[in-house]
């Protein structure tokens, strides 16, 4: 509960300093404030600071990794260091940033204010989501602590069974407690989206990304509980050998590998289907154009979330499934690629003939069609069962799945975070620093991650600590990669920083954005809207026009006078 | 109940408010329904966390349909059906208790709480003598399947003396060895286990590299005990059946405590009158989760207990 009382001094708050009106930043100060807070905005912010927390560390851990690299004989690290350090990355980055990334950071941010809601429906909930994070998080840094964990993300067994460092069981513990976090998060965006939408705000008069964030909040509710079994029985496993997954004890180490991905698959789309909304904002706005098949775009977010259960065994090709689940796997997963191929068109479509506007926020969309459109396509080469048996477990796999999640998910993420950014803090960052930094990125992404495709297709396998002469080229080039991007994070960390303090005043609707969001003030008040905001269609920006005076858009009417 | 009173709930409540309306609420109408949305949505994430374990138990009993056949007996059917009966009669209970609430009907809503809560106690007093057999039977989950008095174990179940080839008291002090597979290879060569499933030094780690050959394979490897009778050998893995039934009643046991927790909650809320026919939510959400808590057991019950 937010209480007035604390008198501790809020430090550096962002945007607190010289915002003359009240506002959800300002509204009461210290640190008590914060950690006690039921306001959705403020409990997106602190979730915004702990997964950049957690990015820091996974990127750390990658650049290490890809440094490591750059040459075939050890450089850095031993062996064991090398297995324990892929897993940490692997760990954090999906289970502490890029799950929770978009829907509980900005998620839990925008989404009331889009709905005209004052909050989620279950604030304290939402709270509580927060603190199981970081409760994770705890977890995560205590199996460091204790010795590491060189299982892999997957902690498949009877790696996880047998293996001789201490740091499993917590991690395993922390990532159970994560899954109950995103839980709670998904079940509160349900009901909200459910029972809290303004009068007028109709199903389909929902900005896309709330589409987005709704098929994500089903997946995270019906999926999770799994992977929650799943690692429940895996701690059991391990701490008392109750011998379901564990061979030696009479246990079935595959029946591990469907459970972990009957959650872990569905969890592929918890991470890219809110991007995907997250792209549909972007692309409209910014050509100045409403989107191009609205229904379209919202029942494929359905339709994604309800493939996604029922193509786990994809997977497992090479596990000893049956031909025959292998044949009905693979034909079911090329389906996925119906609803995505749905999007990017509709998106390509609604660029057409538009007055596209190249700031920031859209050159990260244009890269995430890109990207992501590499990403989508080599999966279909995953999904093909002659090329897999090839393709398993090789850079080829690595790559396909960093150009969606990083190229997909953390492109809109940083997409996202730049439309927001001005809402959010009520600053402008420097628009010049930003498509410095977004250029960076997207090079040193490429240079990255082009490279395994050609490498895994020769044969590289993955998670190898060491590799023969024949590869070292694409090795180097792609740790080369990885720094460039390295140093686009640096910049983008610069100069948002720097606009937190000597930033330019956000006017209200930077953009032009006709979701409600933009109606109220940057940053909102505690209450969202100081006035009723105006339910109208969220991608019709003809009564929008841009105020040169203010640096921002205001609402005008059909005469063209500001309303 | 102050706690529930958002501080900016002035900002912008121009009609009179109820005091356990939220600040973000239109309507306690509107609270209701979404309370009892996301309630649903949480029952259905309990589902599904058990739908796993549900799950492993079909794969088991498809693949092995003899552990299950055989193992099932040492489970009390008795005690199993007191508990059930327990159950259904705290979930009406329950009902009652929120009938109670909805009518404000004070002391009917303590009194059918505090039943509830009795019942949640008693079940939990038969589960502890349940547990307490299989504890000194030796009847546990993977690794501490130590079965060393079957024959004493299991008076109350349907089976015979069969077990008493297995019943003489092994060697004390190699208390953690599985033997029984052993003794049954060697008593019926044609069960053939080239490995014994876990060689253990007292009491320390289980040797890893000994996984039993086409145990876990495809069902047509697997040596074919199906249909023999009870009384015949013990088959390979019994103990998966014991590490299922543990996960499922512990698992089951731990939602019972966590349902009786939150019943204590409702109970002194009503105790301190904060219900009312104009606000009962949690009470109602509280029931649904009791419900759902009665709801597993009565399935758990034929599937562990009930096989033949």
């Amino acid at each position: 509960m937010a209480t007035q009382t604390s008198t501790i001094p809020a430090g550096g708050l962002a945007g607190a300093r010289d915002s003359a009106e009240k506002n959800y930043l300002n509204e009461s100060k210290g640190i008590l404030s914060w950690l006690t807070t039921l306001d959705h905005k403020r409990i997106g912010v602190m979730y915004l600071i702990c997964i950049l927390g957690a990015f820091f560390l996974g990127g750390m851990s990658a650049v290490l990794l890809r440094t490591e690299h750059l040459s075939g004989t050890p450089n850095l690290m031993e062996a064991d260091a090398y297995n324990k350090l892929f897993t940490l990355h692997g760990a954090v980055m999906i289970f502490l940033f890029i799950i929770p990334g978009i829907p509980a950071a900005l998620g839990n941010f925008v989404l009331p204010i889009m709905l005209g809601a004052k909050d989620v429906a279950f604030p304290r909930l939402n709270l509580c989501s927060w603190y199981l994070w970081v409760i994770g998080a705890v977890c995560a840094l205590l199996s460091l602590l204790l010795g590491g964990f060189d299982t892999g993300w997957t902690f498949y067994t009877p790696y996880s069974t047998s293996s001789p460092f201490q740091g499993v069981i917590p991690i395993v513990t922390g990532a159970f407690i994560l899954g109950f976090s995103s839980i709670f998060t998904g079940l509160n965006f349900i009901v909200t989206i459910h029972k809290l939408r303004a009068p007028g705000m109709g199903w389909f008069k929902m900005p896309l990304f709330l589409w987005g964030l709704y098929s994500t909040a089903l997946i995270q509710v019906l999926a999770t509980p799994v992977l929650g079994i799943t690692l429940l029985l895996l701690i059991v496993e391990r701490a008392l050998g109750v011998g379901i997954f564990d061979p030696a004890l009479g246990g079935d180490p595959v029946l591990f590998q469907h459970f972990f991905w009957f959650y872990s698959h569905p969890a592929v789309y918890i991470m890219i289907v809110p991007a995907m909304g997250v792209i549909s904002e972007l692309i409209s706005v910014f050509s100045r154009k409403h989107i191009f098949s609205y229904q379209f775009i919202a029942y494929s977010s359905i339709a994604i979330a309800a493939f996604g259960f029922i193509v786990w065994g994809h997977h497992m090709f090479t596990s000893g499934q049956s031909e025959l689940m292998n044949t009905i796997f693979s034909l079911l997963t090329f389906s996925v690629a119906i609803p995505s191929a749905i999007k990017v068109f509709n998106w390509t479509a609604t660029m057409y003939k538009g007055s596209i506007v190249f700031k920031t926020p859209q050159l990260y969309a244009l890269s995430f069609l890109f990207l992501f459109g590499i990403g989508g396509l080599t999966g279909l080469f995953l999904a093909t069962l002659s090329t897999d048996i090839h393709l398993h477990d090789t850079y080829f796999v690595v790559a396909h799945f960093h150009y969606v999640m990083f190229g997909g998910t953390v492109i809109a993420f940083l997409g996202a975070l730049h439309y927001w950014w001005p809402k959010m803090f009520g600053k402008m960052y420097n628009e010049n620093w930003g498509r410095v930094a977004c250029l960076l990125i997207f090079i040193g992404f490429n240079m990255t991650f082009f490279t395994q495709f050609a490498m895994g297709s020769q044969g590289m396998p993955r998670r190898y600590f060491n590799y023969t002469e024949g590869y070292t080229t694409y090795h180097v080039v792609s740790t080369i990669g990885s720094y460039i991007m390295a140093v686009g994070f640096f910049v983008i960390a610069g100069y948002l920083y720097y606009s937190l303090i000597r930033g330019r005043k956000a006017p209200d609707n930077p953009w032009g954005g006709a979701s409600l969001e933009w109606q109220t003030s940057s940053p909102p008040p505690v209450e969202n809207f100081k006035k009723d905001p105006i339910v109208g269609d969220p991608y019709d920006f003809s009564n929008l026009k841009y105020d040169p005076a203010i640096g921002g858009y205001v609402r005008v009417d059909a005469q063209g006078v500001a309303s | 109940m102050d706690a529930q009173v958002h501080p900016h709930a002035d900002a912008h409540g121009a009609h009179a408010h109820s005091p356990h309306l939220q600040h973000h609420f239109d309507s306690l109408e509107q609270q209701f329904d979404s309370g009892k949305l996301g309630m649903w949505l949480f029952l259905a994430t309990e589902v599904l966390l058990f739908a796993g374990l549900f799950c492993a138990y079909s794969v088991y009993r498809a693949n092995h349909p003899e552990i299950f056949i055989y193992a099932h007996q040492f489970l009390d059917k008795f005690w199993g059906a007191v508990n059930t009966g327990i159950l259904i009669a705290s979930s009406l209970t329950m009902a009652w208790a929120v009938r109670c609430s909805q009518i404000g009907k004070q002391t009917g809503l303590v009194i059918c709480l505090c039943l509830t809560l009795l019942g949640g106690v008693g079940f939990l007093c038969v589960k502890y003598v349940e547990y307490k057999a299989k504890w000194e039977h030796g009847l546990l989950w993977a690794s501490q399947y130590n079965p060393s008095h079957h024959g004493e174990g299991h008076d109350e179940a349907a089976a015979g003396d069969g077990h008493e080839d297995h019943s003489e008291a092994p060697d004390p002090s190699a208390a953690h060895a599985a033997t029984p597979p052993a003794e049954a290879a060697a008593a019926d060569p044609a069960a053939v286990t080239p490995t014994v499933i876990m060689t253990t030094s007292a009491g320390v780690v289980v040797e890893r590299s000994k996984i039993l050959p086409a145990a876990m394979g495809p069902m047509e490897l697997a040596p074919d005990t199906t249909g023999h009778d009870l009384h015949g050998k013990e088959p390979q893995n019994v103990q998966t059946f014991f590490s299922i039934y543990f996960m499922m009643t512990g698992l089951h046991g731990v939602h019972v405590i966590i349902g009786m927790l939150a019943i204590a909650w409702v109970l002194i809320r009503s105790l301190k009158g904060h219900f009312s026919p104009a606000y009962f939510t949690p009470v109602d959400l509280v029931g649904l989760y009791w419900h759902l808590v009665d709801l597993i057991w009565i399935y758990l019950f034929p599937l562990l207990y009930l096989i033949h």
